[in-house]
């Protein structure tokens, strides 16, 4: 974004910010009323890491402004989050993999 | 000699050497941050038992921090935002407000920190401390980071206005990238720490 956005355009993304910040909010208010019902780990693991990747898609979507990149800072992105998971799966690979005598 | 491209786009991108610079940076972020997540990961399958975090940490502090740290991404997009309506007086606002969100956050979280320690509580106390203190020591780095950026902006960094605007404009924008980014971090480590 930032691309020659008008004033027109800017008082709309504005109103935009207000309604994704309440949102961010809700979110964080939903987040911590789920913790206190005690799910089973998986459960609570699966609900928590959702609605995080929701808060951070909405931050990176719209205050990061990456719904209206270029598509260089898309590749980019894509090879960083292609290796963020292999550095996240390698030590589940290990732990599903023991050492056994 | 003039550095080409710090607010014209590039022709072969379409973007400007700064975007192109602070997206890299983020990336390399994203793997430092991702080496640490992956070694909580493999502490946390591989350990017998582990404490739940609110058993240990302080959840309402760490609620209200979360909401420090989202309403300061809100007034860093304002900031910006205001330089593009061309309200320098608006920017400065928003823009102060972003930097005393940040010693809103790290006062919460020296807060935090004190208590532990007064309870005998080290990162050498157990494993779950010890990637507790480095994950929200390394996050408070950044934040420190992203404020010090923040501050010259709103300070003797924003002299470029008058003689550059959009080039400033750009600063603002990539500087709140970077706070974005530690907003998102802290997104992500407040349930994997605080709730789960």
């Amino acid at each position: 974004m930032g691309h020659h956005a008008s004033s027109a355009d800017i008082d709309r993304q504005v109103k935009t910010y207000i309604l994704i910040f309440v949102t961010l909010l809700v979110l964080t208010m939903v987040t911590v009323a789920v913790s206190r019902l005690h799910l089973p780990v998986a459960g609570a693991v699966a609900v928590a890491l959702i609605v995080a990747s929701i808060k951070g898609s909405l931050v990176a979507g719209y205050f990061m402004h990456l719904l209206s990149e270029r598509k260089l800072i898309y590749w980019v992105l894509g090879f960083t989050v292609a290796f963020f998971l292999a550095v996240l799966l390698l030590p589940l690979w290990t732990h599903f993999d023991p050492i056994t005598n | 000699m003039e550095i080409p491209y710090t607010v014209a786009e590039r022709p072969d991108t379409g973007l400007n050497n700064g975007k192109i610079g602070i997206w890299l940076f983020l990336a390399s972020e994203v793997m430092l941050f991702g080496a640490l997540f992956a070694t909580y990961l493999m502490m946390r399958t591989g350990a017998v038992t582990w404490p739940r975090g609110d058993s240990i940490l302080n959840v309402p502090l760490a609620t209200i921090n979360t909401v420090v740290l989202i309403s300061s991404s809100v007034t860093m997009v304002m900031a910006w935002a205001s330089l593009k309506r061309n309200d320098f007086g608006k920017f400065r606002l928003f823009m102060g407000l972003t930097v005393l969100a940040g010693f809103g956050f790290l006062g919460i979280k020296y807060v935090e920190y004190t208590t532990k320690f007064h309870h005998g509580l080290f990162p050498s106390t157990n494993t779950f401390l010890a990637i507790y203190f480095t994950l929200t020591g390394l996050h408070g780095l950044h934040v420190i980071g992203g404020m010090a950026i923040n501050a010259y902006l709103w300070g003797p960094g924003s002299k470029l206005w008058k003689t550059n605007p959009e080039h400033f404009t750009n600063r603002v924008e990539n500087s709140g990238l970077f706070w974005h980014f530690v907003d998102l971090v802290w997104i992500f480590l407040f349930p994997i720490l605080y709730l789960l």
